[in-house]
């Protein structure tokens, strides 16, 4: 195989899904938290693509397809969270945000 | 990247990071996951994402001021016992089993290969997937249109 051995990538995708996790569970503006979950679902991705090639399976390559294609509503929803708070004044703090209420 | 005060800044090097994740799905012959990843990560969802960080504006908060409070300590500690689960899980599940890698074709993660998989052994995740984007769209709208207030 060309370029490095499968469990690098595992590897790099363990430390990157770590980085994710202790940036949803540090941060708090909801902005940064998406983002932090963007590195944890890509984390995954890399795994994935990794054992698809590993194994020689295409299955696993349209699963993280379907992972990316999720990734993509979640930020629209996500987003538009964010948008909504802005507009009702709420300030941007997963700390301070503790009603439902619309 | 999570340790950036300014979103704009974090957005940025996530662009990087999806950047050269592309590039390593290229050494790991998944030549259409690659480009949809540029495409649709460090394309479409990065420029709405600034577009956001723009139009929301303002700092974040900053993660490491004021010394470490208890909710950092926990941060760190809940990060460590992640770490180790994965850790762990790995190496109970694949331990030896890396090494032997399987032969390739040609065409492994083309563009024809991967459209003719998804669309006959894994049609329904398709048919799925598409009905996921589609109600994200609406809801998105519904989220980001005017609230008519009574």
């Amino acid at each position: 195989m060309m370029g490095p051995d499968v469990s690098w990538y595992v590897i790099l995708s363990t430390i990157l899904f770590t980085t994710g996790a202790l940036g949803v569970l540090l941060r708090r503006n909801p902005l940064i938290v998406l983002l932090s979950l963007e590195i944890m679902l890509n984390s995954a991705n890399l795994a994935l693509i990794g054992f698809a090639r590993h194994l020689g399976d295409s299955a696993g390559q349209v699963f993280a397809l379907a992972v990316m294609a999720v990734a993509a509503s979640e930020v629209v929803v996500g987003l538009g969270l964010v948008v909504a708070l802005n507009r009702s004044r709420v300030p941007l703090d997963v700390d301070r945000l503790s009603t439902l209420r619309g | 990247m999570i340790s950036f005060t300014n979103p704009f800044f974090s957005a940025l090097a996530l662009i990087g990071n999806l950047a050269s994740l592309a590039v390593l799905y290229l050494l790991l012959s998944a030549e259409f996951v690659a480009a949809a990843q540029v495409l649709v990560y460090a394309g479409a969802v990065m420029v709405m994402f600034l577009f956001v960080i723009a139009y929301v504006g303002g700092k974040a908060d900053a993660p490491f001021e004021g010394g470490p409070s208890w909710q950092t300590l926990a941060a760190f500690v809940a990060g460590g016992v992640i770490l180790a689960n994965i850790v762990i899980a790995l190496g109970l599940t694949t331990s030896g089993r890396l090494e032997e890698e399987a032969e390739l074709t040609q065409a492994f993660g083309s563009p024809a290969a991967i459209g003719g998989v998804f669309l006959t052994n894994h049609l329904l995740a398709f048919e799925i997937t598409s009905i996921v984007l589609l109600v994200a769209a609406v809801g998105g709208v519904i989220l980001g249109s005017e609230r008519h207030r009574g």
